[in-house]
């Protein structure tokens, strides 16, 4: 996979200029150099997704000491691995010595201890030094003073939320809390959703390569004026298809997936739009496309087991549509599925969609999601084809003269600018103001509030 | 009716010509009432339920698909979608006497192209198929993409 490390940075515009950067963001528009790019994308990945939290993996993936887990966070390859004392860390995927990648699977476990397979440097679980052959030649050198012979690079800054690791890259940025703040609480839906509180990752990974810039895809997550249109052809056509039958017949599940997709602009404004400082936020505060799906009773006993019958009604009653943990990860508590993007390119993202077992509850629950995953985020989903050619309409339109600005108006209210928890109405893009208003602060945080604007 | 090798045969490379041919509608009639069209995410996957798939659909799904190629507004099929499987010889890989199910197996080249990209992919695809009102039909079709667990771009057709 291409990455954009190996050459040379790129030095335009915009590295030295944080006015002429801050400039690219104003209060209702933004410019097209924040998708199209390449220092833009550069500096993204260097401030933006190196000083925010980013989203890992979960600590399902990796149950037993020894299991281990890679991805990349901002370009950089890292591995999360359950220590000997149960404990979930990520470390650099590369050897002290000379560099090479430790591991190359996605996941295995590495039994006690990692060995390069080039040297033979041995590391333990958290990254010290076990063993180095013929050490005896380092006497004498500088060795020991050197960064190798600390071992693998820890990232010190990794929680683990109910599950959900995270990482900060940098030493300085905002501290988790108040990164998320109230956040939490879709999380913490989707994690209440198991009548034993714990979720387990199950199913697969979907990996659809996306050739547009990773905001387009997180942008669009929380665009509630676009499914009735994009998706006219996928819903609208299931709508249809099942128009004929009979009121009392079974609807089968891809049909109950489907067809929410094509809604009224009233239902989605009615489903409202809450957001957080930071350029976290969600659709479906009062219901959404997943409110009608039909019920498993032993699942409900099963919670209302667990937690009361107030309690479980309450948790299962919140039917966020997709929350967005800015910038990285995006989650469906209601059918416990989430999607994550990984930015290779201004115009290239991978899209991951993971699904999970709620445990405790029959897996009826995992089947649906694996349906919706494949309906809906599979590189062969009616659904996604239409998405993604949007985006890359997107992508490539952008280059015209004439207009270098995407309109962000609707809705917009100057009292937003103030920032903190606000709900609107669901159709306003107050959500995608947010993400590009957190954009700004991270990426250029030096120039003063609006300068250039 | 018991089918012969020539039977089967040919009846793979027939579904692939439909597909090639856009007759999805001759196309779609080859499939039983209860088929499934399977593209596993994972190489060796036991089954399309307790694992996702990057496609597992019935014929419910796959005529949505169909009338979705004749709506003006699917976006994603503009320019015009192409494909071509290029098959080689199917063997049969099992044959269930008892249940009358047959299964063949044919190793193809699937191209997909659009707007002047095109990507190609390398399958391992297996019929499964029965004889039924006196007609062979498709119970299952299986397709094992080499890379299935890459990150894989749109495919929009058939492979």
């Amino acid at each position: 996979m291409d990455t954009t490390t190996a050459a040379p940075p790129v030095r335009g515009r915009y590295r030295d200029d944080p006015r002429a950067l801050r400039a690219l963001v104003r209060d209702d528009a933004v410019h097209r150099d924040v998708y199209l790019d390449r220092e833009v994308f550069e500096l993204e990945m260097e401030r933006l997704w190196s000083r925010t939290w980013i989203y890992v993996g979960h600590d399902s993936q990796v149950p037993n000491p020894g299991d281990y887990a890679t991805t990349d966070l901002a370009g950089r390859p890292v591995m999360m691995v359950r220590g000997e004392d149960g404990t979930v860390r990520v470390l650099m995927n590369r050897c002290a010595h000379k560099g090479a990648k430790l591991v190359s699977e996605p996941s295995g476990n590495v039994g006690r201890f990692f060995r390069c397979p080039y040297h033979a440097w041995a590391y333990d679980l958290d990254g010290g030094v076990r063993a180095i052959p013929l050490k005896g030649g380092y006497e004498g050198t500088g060795f020991a003073q050197s960064a190798a012979s600390g071992g693998l690079s820890v990232v010190r800054h990794t929680v683990n939320y109910r599950g959900f690791v995270f990482s900060r890259l940098s030493e300085a940025g905002p501290d988790f809390e108040s990164y998320f703040g109230a956040s939490l609480t879709s999380i913490d839906n989707l994690v209440d959703r198991s009548p034993e509180g714990r979720l387990e990752v199950a199913g697969g990974v979907l990996r659809y390569d996306h050739d547009c810039n990773w905001k387009m895809f997180v942008e669009n997550l929380n665009d509630t004026m676009h499914p009735m249109v994009a998706h006219e052809s996928s819903a609208g056509t299931a709508k249809k298809l099942w128009a004929g039958k009979p009121a009392d017949a079974p609807r089968p599940m891809a049909i109950e997936q489907f067809v929410p997709f094509a809604s009224s602009y009233e239902f989605f404004d009615g489903m409202g739009v809450r957001v957080f400082d930071h350029g976290h936020g969600y659709t479906g505060v009062h219901g959404s496309i997943h409110s009608k799906y039909s019920q498993v009773p032993e699942y409900e006993s099963a919670m209302v087991a667990a937690y009361g019958t107030e309690r479980a009604h309450a948790i299962l009653g919140e039917v966020r549509h997709n929350t967005v943990y800015y910038p990285s990860l995006t989650i469906k508590g209601a059918i416990q599925a989430i999607r994550v993007a990984r930015p290779i390119a201004p115009d290239r993202t991978i899209v991951e969609s993971w699904t999970f077992r709620l445990a405790g509850a029959p897996d009826a629950l995992l089947r649906r999601t694996m349906m919706y995953s494949r309906l809906i985020n599979s590189p062969m989903s009616v659904v996604g084809h239409d998405d993604l050619h949007c985006y890359r309409a997107i992508q490539e339109g952008l280059a015209a003269s004439g207009n270098p600005w995407i309109s962000l108006h609707r809705d917009f209210d100057p009292a937003e600018l103030a920032g903190g928890d606000r709900t609107v109405k669901g159709t306003s893009e107050v959500s995608m103001r947010n993400q590009f208003r957190a954009w700004a602060r991270h990426m250029a945080p030096d120039a003063t509030e609006g300068a250039g604007a | 009716m018991k089918p012969t090798l020539d039977d089967l045969a040919r009846l793979v490379y027939l579904e692939a010509r439909l597909i090639d041919d856009r007759r999805f509608d001759e196309w779609y009639a080859l499939y039983a009432d209860d088929a499934y069209y399977w593209v596993p995410l994972v190489p060796g996957q036991a089954d399309g339920e307790n694992h996702t798939s990057l496609m597992y659909e019935d014929k419910l799904l796959l005529r949505l698909r169909i009338e979705r190629f004749g709506n003006p507004r699917s976006y994603s099929l503009h320019p015009q979608v192409r494909c071509l499987h290029v098959l080689q010889q199917p063997e049969l890989e099992s044959a269930d006497v008892e249940t009358g199910r047959w299964t063949m197996r044919t190793n193809e080249l699937y191209v997909e192209t659009q707007g002047g990209r095109k990507q190609v992919y390398a399958a391992v695809v297996r019929h499964t198929l029965s004889v039924i009102d006196g007609a062979l039909r498709i119970r299952l079709k299986r397709v094992d993409l080499l890379d299935c667990d890459a990150p894989l771009p749109s495919i929009q057709l058939f492979p």
